[in-house]
């Protein structure tokens, strides 16, 4: 699974380091050298079905690739905080890690906007972080707290953010999909301009009801985009196992597809800005993100008896994401590792302080048990489960 | 935006009634002065009951005394009596073209209702009148368009979708439960769903087992949901407004058998509220609880009776979920006797559950064990004799209204 990157700046190594010399390095300096425009060639090229594919060579900036190493290093670190907290029994019930795959999530984030709209299954705690979601609400959630995002009624799986587009969290796997539809159905109704990304598993790839929303949206000329996050497990069953054609790109049949390197952060950024695109004048389109995970499955999955070790370590080698990033800003020179390790300290300091701050947070008011039910009241009364101590009239 | 759920706050007690439902109903009684001024009113388990500030009185044109003034009557109709007379399905459409008029995020998404116009035509007309991307055609594909209607409701539109018989909602039970049913609370709040599901169920002519489904026995434990049944063309078209101007999701149960049923209903606009219950019939000796097709059951059983000198009170319970309580209570209160007649299975029907709240909160009340008659416990068999043995039919209501009686 090695990965030949070529770099092909847009001018040489040498004049680059002149232009450095010649001011002192500040990796957060908002001078001239922050606005240079370089290019970056995705690790692979992309597989196309039915359509002409984007180009290889992406453009960014300084500023972008350090803040592609700062959001990863957030995410990398929030979900292995995550793991310590559920083995402390402070997280409970079902948790689904997301590490090995940020990419996916920083470089959708990197080419849409706020009001484009996306949609996940219960891997969803990088996606709410992407989508601005604050380490604090998503921990206070994790645990349980009132200050979560779901107000602690949700939990893992259902991670909400309405102001930015953020739309879930969902259990049942395949469900989300037509959901995301319906948001991008409403995103055309009101013709405001804006896409959605409906996100699902290679195991959920294979329900019924996507198929049946990948026809409704085709027909309607809907701008949704299909996003396959393939790990290449379904909880325990490898791809293979589970899918005739694991090719899930080309599933849409008549709808287009794009297989993309889901650890290339910029082959993300570029197929989502094309998919976007693409989408709001034709309709919609599947991408296939190839990516991993490190974790098993949810915590309570060791994630090492359906594939070896030395895979789940090989692919941390040679494709992290993270790691991708690092060695971009290094061979650009645009920090230092020494700059690098002081950003993962930082980082690492916010997430354990958000954590602190979590932990000492309330629980949620028994009478929160009845909120939120019914949008609108009915005076009926409601009781909890002994009928005498928690009551409440429904709202 | 549309304001929000207005109650039909109807203020006269109907002088005469009879057994005869031509006459409108204006919707329950509330006898209190308080519920004369039309805030809600909350009975407790205990008797007591408060005024409370009933905050789903805002704005809007809705006239509470639905008989036209004389004036618009003799501008509008050639008749002598006031409103027009049209069927069940053509009230339907006028509610839900009402509404589609009056917000443009209203939209309908449902099997052959656009061009085909409904397979009840209950949606004839609106897709010439509001273009595809109002009115739409779906493929045969319930999970997947019942789940974008969800997904289009937390972005604020207000989808009507049709299910062309309510037992296909079957297979978008995930969509309806976990989605429809739940985002509400799992996401704290942040999503509202205004969704409206509707469609036709219940047993009708020799339809056969899998066409007869009573689907609101399914969906009553879903939290978060909201079920009504509507039986009258009068409150057909105003639970559909209602339901579409609601910000909770609705399930609007309507009924094979009735669609053809005619009456008159107002010119102006009007809404039932959701939640509360239809007097039929008052009456002071037993209290018979029904909904949907089975109130013209009980109220032919009711002639009968009548005859025979019993004095029954008959509500059409329309709200199945949340009950009425308040109505149902006053009634209990007054007659002691409770017979509830269903169409659902009798394994975990709307009347096992009926019959548990009533117990739960009015047993002081009772001097007789409730009766609750429903459907067998049977697919609904094709042969038509087997079929009317299914149901309860009206020889058996007098039957269980003198037993009660003894």
């Amino acid at each position: 699974m090695a990965a030949v990157r070529r770099l092909s700046p847009s001018f040489s190594a040498a004049s680059l380091r002149r232009i450095l010399l010649l001011r002192p390095f500040s990796s957060s300096s908002a001078d001239a050298a922050d606005q240079r425009v370089l290019t970056v060639e995705t690790s692979l090229p992309f597989i196309s079905h039915k359509i002409d594919p984007p180009s290889r060579s992406v453009d960014t900036n300084p500023n972008e690739l350090l803040s592609f190493f700062r959001d990863m290093s957030v995410m990398r670190r929030m979900e292995i905080a995550a793991d310590s907290l559920y083995k402390a029994k402070l997280i409970r019930g079902f948790c689904h890690l997301y590490d090995g795959q940020e990419a996916v999530a920083v470089g959708m984030e990197a080419a849409i906007t706020k009001r484009d709209g996306i949609i996940t299954a219960y891997r969803d705690h990088n996606i709410y972080l992407g989508r601005g979601g604050s380490l604090f609400e998503a921990f206070a959630e994790l645990m349980g707290r009132r200050a979560g995002c779901s107000r602690g009624k949700g939990g893992s799986m259902h991670f909400y953010k309405k102001d930015a587009g953020f739309y879930g969290g969902h259990g049942i796997v395949g469900a989300q999909v037509p959901l995301g539809c319906g948001v991008a159905f409403a995103q055309k109704y009101s013709k405001d301009g804006n896409v959605t990304f409906a996100m699902y598993g290679d195991g959920a790839a294979n329900q019924g009801q996507l198929f049946e929303a990948l026809n409704i949206s085709a027909l309607w000329d809907l701008p949704v985009i299909l996003v396959c996050e393939n790990n290449h497990y379904g909880m325990g069953t490898a791809e293979w196992r589970a899918a005739k054609s694991p090719a899930y790109y080309k599933r849409g049949d008549y709808v287009p597809g794009l297989k993309v390197d889901g650890m290339d952060v910029f082959a993300v950024k570029q197929a989502c800005k094309f998919a976007k695109d693409y989408a709001l004048k034709n309709g919609p389109l599947i991408l296939e993100m190839d990516t991993y995970r490190y974790h098993g499955h949810s915590m309570s999955d060791p994630g090492s008896t359906y594939r070896t070790r030395d895979e789940i370590s090989g692919v941390r080698q040679e494709r992290d994401p993270i790691e991708r990033i690092r060695k971009l800003i290094l061979s650009h020179e645009l920090a230092t590792a020494a700059e690098l390790k002081d950003t993962e300290k930082q980082v690492r300091k916010e997430v354990d302080e958000a954590i602190a701050q979590a932990k000492e947070s309330p629980m949620p008011d028994p009478s929160e048990l009845f909120t939120n039910v019914y949008v609108k009241g009915f005076g009926v009364e409601a009781f909890g489960a002994d009928r005498k101590e928690v009551k409440a009239f429904l709202p | 935006m549309a304001a929000a759920l207005q109650t039909a706050a109807p203020l006269r007690a109907s002088s005469n009634l009879g057994a005869n439902s031509e006459r409108f109903r204006f919707g329950s009684l509330l006898r209190s002065p308080a519920g004369r001024k039309g805030s809600l009113l909350v009975v407790k388990s205990d008797g007591r009951h408060s005024v409370g500030f009933n905050t789903r009185l805002r704005g809007g044109n809705l006239i509470a005394n639905a008989v036209a003034a004389k004036s618009e009557a003799s501008a509008k109709s050639t008749d002598s009596k006031p409103g027009h007379e049209l069927l069940l399905f053509e009230a339907l459409r006028e509610g839900l073209e009402e509404e589609m008029d009056r917000d443009p995020r209203v939209c309908v998404m449902g099997e052959d209702v656009g061009h085909y116009g409904g397979s009840y035509k209950v949606t004839k007309g609106l897709a010439t009148k509001y273009g595809d991307l109002r009115v739409l055609d779906t493929p045969i594909a319930e999970n997947s368009f019942t789940g974008m209607g969800v997904g289009a409701a937390t972005m604020g539109l207000r989808p009507v979708v049709e299910g062309m018989n309510m037992g296909f909602l079957l297979l978008a039970f995930n969509q309806i439960s976990n989605n429809c049913g739940m985002l509400h609370y799992t996401s704290g709040g942040q999503f509202t769903i205004p969704i409206v599901i509707r469609g036709p169920g219940g047993v009708g002519r020799q339809l056969g087992a899998e066409h007869s489904q009573r689907l609101e026995s399914y969906f009553q434990s879903i939290p978060g949901l909201q079920m009504v049944a509507c039986s009258t063309p009068y409150n057909a078209k105003g639970l559909m407004k209602a339901a579409i101007r609601s910000e909770n999701p609705v399930v609007l149960f309507e009924h094979v058998l009735l669609y053809n049923l005619k009456e008159r209903i107002p010119d102006e606009d009007y809404i039932c509220c959701l939640e509360e219950a239809e007097m039929v019939r008052p009456g002071e000796q037993v209290t018979i609880l029904t909904y949907s097709r089975m109130r013209y059951h009980v109220m032919q059983a009711a002639k009968t009776l009548v005859n025979k000198g019993y004095d029954p009170e008959v509500i059409d319970i329309r709200s199945l979920k949340p009950f009425d309580l308040y109505t149902i209570g006053n009634s209990v209160k007054k007659t002691h006797r409770v017979l509830i007649v269903e169409e659902c299975m009798r394994t975990g029907g709307i009347g096992a559950s009926l019959r548990a709240a009533i117990i739960d909160n009015f047993w002081d009340y009772l001097d007789a064990p409730i009766l609750c008659l429903s459907s067998q416990d049977v697919p609904t068999p094709y042969a038509g004799s087997l079929e009317e043995w299914t149901l309860v039919q009206p020889a058996q209501i007098v039957a269980a209204v003198e037993q009660l009686c003894q």
